[in-house]
């Protein structure tokens, strides 16, 4: 049974397009057929970091207004034959997006995906409606600072009432999990970031797993390549983790330290 | 002079994989084409103008393309069915 998984944060820029990416790529990885949908309308980015952009002929909103098939607007990897994007349209706004038309995309992406992620726009209007709607989990991505925590569990509001699954009312809610990004051990022991206990505290949801802050991860973004086909990346091994729990298995949570310049360099100079 | 402030001038770094992608990506962008519904009407065109000698299913399109810095290049596959007499009629 396929299953439609929403990345989704409320604030801006905590690492929603990263992270599902890097979750997309962990899945196919495995062998799991998946697609990755990016659901920001205007504002695609979602192409540029899975490094398809120059691949895209038609968008969600094409297929969702009858101008295109799915199979036409669906871009395969050329790394990894089970994983597929399907982008939106960078000139089209908002409100081309329909519960009607996004239900029919899903329905029908679900007879030829394992895994459905969809890339949620920032804030809690149409499109971040739209995206978390249908979804069956969600993965709802944090900064350890207090505006993103306050802002998660807004939306963690949302998703136990304004979701598909929260409105049939029978106990089957969205599953959400937390994934912690952007983490720094070493501001978090000066005092100036707030430790993992306080925000699972706060946030009381079960934590999927801690992602360095790490220059991987744009490096990853520069190059189009999601971060977990990056095998050197401690970002990368984080994902790693958080892919293993998201599909089941149980691991010991541990924190991936931050890459050290000296290492990065010497790993970029032999890439050179 | 400029090369003074610049911390490693390396030509296969990361950074510049990031300009080259996004001055690609961006001339598309900032075209009229990009903007444009250019490629379903296209599609549409096409298929009607195959549909007045043969029958094809709309889902029997395959429409490829390839944005490259000087020349981006158009694919398009149309399955057709195996050649059939036309009945007189
Ligand atoms: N673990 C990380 N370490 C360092 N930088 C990161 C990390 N995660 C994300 N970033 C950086 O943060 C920025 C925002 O990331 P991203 O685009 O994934 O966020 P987003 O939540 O999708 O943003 P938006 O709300 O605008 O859609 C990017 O520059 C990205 O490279
Ligand atoms: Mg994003």
């Amino acid at each position: 049974m396929a299953k439609t998984i929403v990345v989704t944060s409320g604030k801006g820029g905590v690492g929603k397009t990263t992270s599902t990416a890097a979750i997309g790529a962990g899945l196919a990885k495995r062998g799991h057929k998946t697609v990755v949908i990016d659901f920001d309308v205007g504002l695609r980015n979602l192409d540029l970091i899975m490094g398809c952009e120059r691949r895209v002929v038609f968008d969600l909103i094409n297929v969702i207004q009858g101008d295109a098939k799915l199979k036409q607007a669906l871009v395969k990897d050329r790394r990894l034959d089970t994983l597929s994007v399907l982008p939106t349209s960078q000139t089209r706004d908002k409100d081309a997006l329909t519960l009607e038309g996004v239900e029919k995309v899903l329905g029908e992406l679900k007879e030829e995906f394992d895994y459905i992620i969809c890339d949620s726009p920032a804030g809690i209007e149409r499109g971040a409606h739209l995206a978390m709607y249908f979804a069956d989990e969600a993965v709802v991505v944090t900064n350890p600072e207090v505006s993103s925590v306050r802002d998660s569990d807004r939306v963690l509001g949302l998703l136990n009432s304004k979701t598909r699954r929260a409105e049939k009312g029978d106990g089957e809610g969205v599953k959400a999990h937390l994934l912690l990004t952007r983490y720094d051990t070493d501001r978090v022991t000066r005092g100036e970031m707030m430790p993992i206990e306080d925000v699972l505290e706060i946030l009381a949801i079960p934590l999927l797993g801690i992602i360095p802050e790490s220059p991987t991860v744009l490096r990853a973004s520069n190059v189009g390549m999601p971060v977990t086909m990056d095998e050197a990346s401690n970002a990368g091994k984080a994902y790693e983790d958080a892919v293993s729990r998201l599909i089941g298995e149980q691991l010991e949570m541990r924190i991936q330290p931050e890459e050290r310049p000296g290492f990065l360099r010497r790993f970029l100079g032999r890439r050179a | 002079m400029f090369g003074f402030f610049r911390q490693q001038p390396r030509r296969t770094n990361s950074a510049q994989a990031a300009k080259e992608r996004l001055q690609i990506l961006l001339a598309h962008d900032r075209s009229d084409r990009a903007r444009s519904d250019l490629l379903p009407l296209l599609q549409r065109d096409i298929l009607e103008v195959v549909r007045r000698h043969m029958q094809v299913d709309s889902n029997a399109v395959e429409i490829k393309l390839e944005r490259g810095d000087d020349m981006s290049s158009l694919e398009i596959n149309i399955e057709v069915p195996d050649a059939q007499p036309r009945q007189a009629g």
